[in-house]
């Protein structure tokens, strides 16, 4: 039997967090930014169905770039894993740094320990008793966190600036949403401001005013009001 | 993907049993009949024109003690259905939050909602999962209505310990005074054109009825401001009827009542 072939821990990392940032760069971005009454996100999306935004829990939001498969089976696993924790305490005890921590262990388990790692960049929204929370988690199980805005895929530099630059604290829907916008325009990787309408835009939101399941879609119709004038 | 995570499916339920099985209720090895548990008495379901209207009397009994005397018996499910329960309390509430959660658990894996008839199959799934406690004298009887939106209109249906669904075109009243609202609801002439503010009128007098004829089921209660839980179910989701209303129609009914002897 023959040795196998020595390749250094720190290039094998390398080329690893190589291939994963390839991977994710090739996706569509998605913002999150905070408004008067909730949050908002936003991503580019072309397809009807195949959801880049999704319901995890009565306050909490999850955002996924990168491969579809690999994110979703993520998302599918957060929504288990908090519907698991809800049903064992209470609703109020399903806290998103909690999942995000699940997210972080997953991500770093798998890019120390698997030949490939994951492709994808994941964003755990949550609003809070006050303002709200942004834990954004890479691909090698890193975890940031964020108050008022937040961005994952693309150029995320590129696209943080664009929003510094727009927002404000009480904020309104419509101009968080037209913000989102602009920034996802301006990221140089997806369409133009002017393609960018109702028709390849996936917006949701999580609204403060509602009771219980705070997550609610964005329909065509209301984006485009959101977003027209 | 999770640690402990190795179900893959969409039903909560299922994957409580197969990563979770501590987490499951097991009522196994006691024989409950000879308990003293809390149990649920009357509840019932009538269609009208806007959709469906499910209410509770709030009496629970603990042997031939009041166990509560404001026990909520309807439950809000979703955007769309109730459900109501009588039996042995303690497992029927475990159940409508087993109910909830699977409905829930479903709406977010898959990204839609399931039908009407998809939900009802799965509340009889869950009372098939509790024949062997049911066996042992935790019998629980749950009513599930809704509004339908594929047909437009409201829905009700009844179960068995089995899991045995049955649909009920108009109206069904379960429990220990259910045969009594019953009686009192089915002379309700044509459901489709049954307003929201008769079909209120009718729950409250067919749980009065029930009240007066059972000793188990809860009247109205002015002094302490009890009213049964009543909740509507039509095309734009499920409200509760507030107890100032409540109040309203049963000293509508009392009123007449009186001028009528």
């Amino acid at each position: 039997m023959s040795a196998p072939f020595y390749v250094s821990p720190e290039q094998w990392y390398q080329d690893k967090a190589e291939y994963a940032r390839k991977g994710i760069a090739r996706g569509k971005p998605i913002v999150a930014l905070e408004y008067d009454s909730g949050v908002v996100i936003m991503a580019e999306n072309r397809s009807a169905t195949l959801r880049k935004i999704s319901e995890i829990y009565d306050r909490i939001a999850f955002g996924g770039v990168g491969k579809l498969d690999e994110y979703e089976n993520l998302r599918k696993a957060g929504v288990r894993y908090a519907d698991m924790r809800g049903y064992s305490f209470s609703r109020e005890d399903v806290a998103g740094k909690s999942l995000a921590n699940e997210y972080s262990t997953v991500l770093g388990s798998v890019f120390t320990r698997e030949m490939k790692s994951l492709e994808v960049e994941v964003l755990v929204v949550e609003i809070l008793d006050k303002g709200c929370a942004f834990y954004q988690i890479r691909y090698d199980g890193s975890m940031t966190d964020a108050t008022h805005y937040a961005a994952i895929g693309g150029d995320g530099d590129k696209l943080l600036d664009q929003i510094r630059g727009g927002w404000s604290a009480g904020i309104s829907l419509r101009d968080a949403a037209r913000l989102g916008r602009r920034a996802l325009a301006g990221s140089g990787n997806g369409a133009s401001i002017d393609d960018l309408d109702e028709r390849n835009l996936e917006i949701a939101i999580l609204d403060r005013t509602r009771r219980g399941r705070t997550f609610k879609r964005v329909s065509a119709e209301e984006s485009r009001a959101l977003l027209s004038g | 993907m999770f640690k402990g995570q190795t179900y893959a499916g969409d039903s909560f339920y299922e994957f409580l049993r197969v990563d979770h099985p501590n987490l499951l209720p097991n009522w196994g090895g006691t024989n409950w009949a000879d308990v003293s548990l809390i149990h649920g008495t009357t509840v019932l379901a009538l269609v009208c024109k806007d959709g469906v209207l499910m209410a509770g009397d709030r009496l629970a009994t603990e042997g031939h003690a009041v166990g509560t005397r404001d026990l909520e018996k309807v439950f809000r499910i979703d955007e769309t259905c109730m459900m109501a329960i009588a039996g042995a309390a303690g497992p029927a509430i475990e159940m409508v939050r087993m109910f909830q959660l699977e409905l829930e658990h479903f709406e977010k894996l898959d990204g839609q909602p399931l039908t009407f008839e998809g939900k009802a199959n799965r509340l009889s799934f869950l009372l098939r999962q509790n024949l062997p406690a049911a066996m042992q004298g935790l019998v629980v009887m749950p009513l599930f209505a809704g509004f339908d939106h594929d047909k437009g209109r409201g829905r009700i249906y009844k179960f068995d310990i089995t899991g045995g669904r049955f649909r009920e075109a108009d109206s069904y009243s379960t429990g220990s005074g259910g045969k009594d609202a019953r009686a009192s609801l089915k002379k309700i002439p044509r459901h489709e054109e049954l307003t929201r503010e008769q079909a209120i009128e009718a729950a409250v007098e067919a749980l009065m009825d029930a009240a007066d004829e059972d000793r188990a089921t809860g009247g109205i209660d002015v002094a302490r401001g009890i009213y049964p839980t009543t909740k509507i179910a039509t095309k734009t989701g499920v409200e509760d009827v507030s107890d100032d209303e409540l109040r309203r129609v049963y000293e509508r009914i009392l009123a007449g009542r009186k001028g009528g002897s």
